[in-house]
């Protein structure tokens, strides 16, 4: 089911107008910074659909802006996200994209700074619940509800199990996972999400897992 | 976990237990935390909702300035007339759009079941308050039960103007609050199912046509339209009333008629009363853009 708790339905808490783009849009901005693991120096973002239609009427661009700079939903800085994103040096570029998109809300946003690019479609499904469906190139389902950790990996038999044995050693319950590969033997990701928050240390032991190239993790 | 409305009644029926309760218990299980917890965050939705009213009864303005002021407008008729459709109808929508003016000026409110129709069930939550003269943890159950029923409404249809139009939205936020008055009135779970398929059923085919793409015209008055009738579909179902046709089904009509919607109208802000004249000048006079 796409939604399993009632604060899904009543709540958020959020600064107006619209669940779906402003708060929606300002959780998929903040799922799309702690992905990066660091404020981005610059974004380019491709909105879809209603998004692209109405995403000034509903302060959208304030809002996956202010998520970028790692504001919560019920932030009062959020109408003032765009003069803020200038103050701190994050250069945002904004894209009516006319391509159809599987979803009426849907965003794409490509951030970086200079060492590193990011690129990460989300939906806004409604009353403020979001999923991230792409990352960097993969099929994902993310509903950012939970703390998860994205792990790269090389595609090889072994890698998953390395992971999945840090995190039973460290009682971590595993709430939803799932593999994806751009082809066989080559770049693969593994998404999961977990009941609790991940100490850095046992990231660091993931990192140094077999097979494992890069680990980030999303707080929820 | 109930995924429908027949199951939702059926778990409240065999265990005896009021609508909220089954909410309660679900959400205790599913994330794992206790009676208190649960209830702690809950309240600290009403504690916002509470707050937002208040701000909005001081009179608030948008940015646009397309909507404020209305909520106080209409608890001043109060005073100084007699509303023909009474007091406690009047302050509910009073409450219903004071709210929604908070939101279309970027306050913080608690989306039910989203921003756009935010204020269903404060504002029908406040109104009937004064006649009822629920405990706290009543009013906090008010919000449980309204929930249960969207619930279900998220998991099997939509709850987004842009995925369903205005009859997810306003629809569901309205039909939601009737559910959870005739609770606080002392009804049964099988009358909340029904007021809540008899306000429903009267929304199904609104669309949501947002001038300018703004959530405030026709948004801010579609709340007042949500409250009145939920007040109206529970004194009815709270009379026996009963709907011919039983609350899944009506909500898998408000699916496949969301559906069949074109994307002009369903928040985009292209059809509907975006199109209007009026719309239109609208518009071009916020944003500088000919259309």
């Amino acid at each position: 089911m796409k939604y399993n708790s009632v604060f899904d339905i009543i709540g958020p808490v959020m600064v107006g107008p619209s669940s779906s783009h402003t708060a929606g849009a300002a959780r998929i901005g903040k799922a799309a910074r702690n992905l990066f693991g660091r404020q981005p120096k610059w974004a380019k973002i491709h909105l879809y659909e209603s998004f692209a239609k109405t995403y000034r009427g509903h302060g959208t661009d304030f809002a996956l802006v202010g998520g970028l700079l790692g504001m919560e939903t019920d932030d009062p800085q959020i109408s003032k996200a765009l003069q803020l994103a200038q103050e701190k040096g994050l250069e945002i570029e904004f894209i009516e994209d006319s391509a159809s998109a599987n979803h009426p809300n849907t965003v794409r946003m490509i951030i970086g700074d200079d060492s590193e690019q990011q690129e990460l479609m989300g939906i806004s499904i409604g009353g403020g619940k979001v999923e991230i469906t792409e990352l960097n190139g993969f099929e994902l389902r993310l509903s950012g509800n939970h703390p998860a950790i994205l792990i790269m990996h090389n595609d090889r038999f072994g890698a998953i199990a390395s992971v999945t044995k840090i995190l039973a050693k460290h009682e971590l319950n595993i709430g939803h996972m799932e593999v994806n590969r751009k082809d066989v033997g080559k770049e693969a990701l593994m998404v999961i999400e977990v009941d609790q928050n991940v100490d850095d240390a046992i990231l660091q032991e993931l990192q140094a897992a077999d097979h494992i190239t890069s680990i980030a993790k999303i707080v929820s | 976990m109930f995924r429908t409305v027949a199951e939702l009644i059926e778990m409240a029926e065999k265990e005896n237990i009021p609508i909220s309760e089954v909410m309660i218990r679900q959400e205790m299980d599913v994330k794992e935390k206790s009676r208190e917890e649960v209830f702690s965050e809950m309240e600290k939705n009403l504690v916002v909702m509470e707050k937002a009213i208040e701000d909005a009864l001081k009179g608030v303005q948008s940015v646009t300035g397309l909507t404020g002021g209305d909520a106080v407008k209409v608890q001043k008729y109060m005073k100084e007339k007699t509303p023909l459709s009474g007091n406690l109808m009047m302050d509910a929508v009073s409450k219903a759009m004071g709210t929604n003016e908070v939101n279309a000026a970027m306050g913080i409110i608690c989306a039910t079941p989203t921003a756009g129709s935010a204020g269903c069930v404060p504002g029908t939550l406040f109104a009937v308050k004064e006649q009822l003269n629920p405990t706290r943890e009543e009013m906090i159950r008010y919000l449980f039960t309204s929930g249960a029923f969207g619930f279900v409404v998220a998991n099997n249809a939509f709850i987004s103007g842009a995925a369903g139009g205005c009859q997810a939205e306003v629809g569901s936020a309205g039909a939601m609050a009737s559910a959870a008055i005739v609770e606080m009135a002392g009804g049964t779970p099988k009358q909340s199912s029904h007021a809540f398929a008899i306000t429903l059923k009267n929304m199904l085919g609104l669309v949501c046509d947002p001038v300018a793409g703004l959530v405030e015209v026709p948004c801010v008055k579609r709340n007042a339209a949500g409250s009145s009738l939920a007040i109206v579909s529970a004194d009815l179902a709270l009379a026996g009333v009963e709907s011919r046709i039983p609350c899944d089904e009506v909500i898998g009509a408000m699916y496949r008629i969301g559906k069949q919607m074109p994307s002009s109208l369903r928040e985009t802000g292209e059809g509907g009363l975006a199109d209007t004249p009026t719309g239109r000048f609208l518009k071009e006079k916020i944003f500088g853009v000919t259309v």
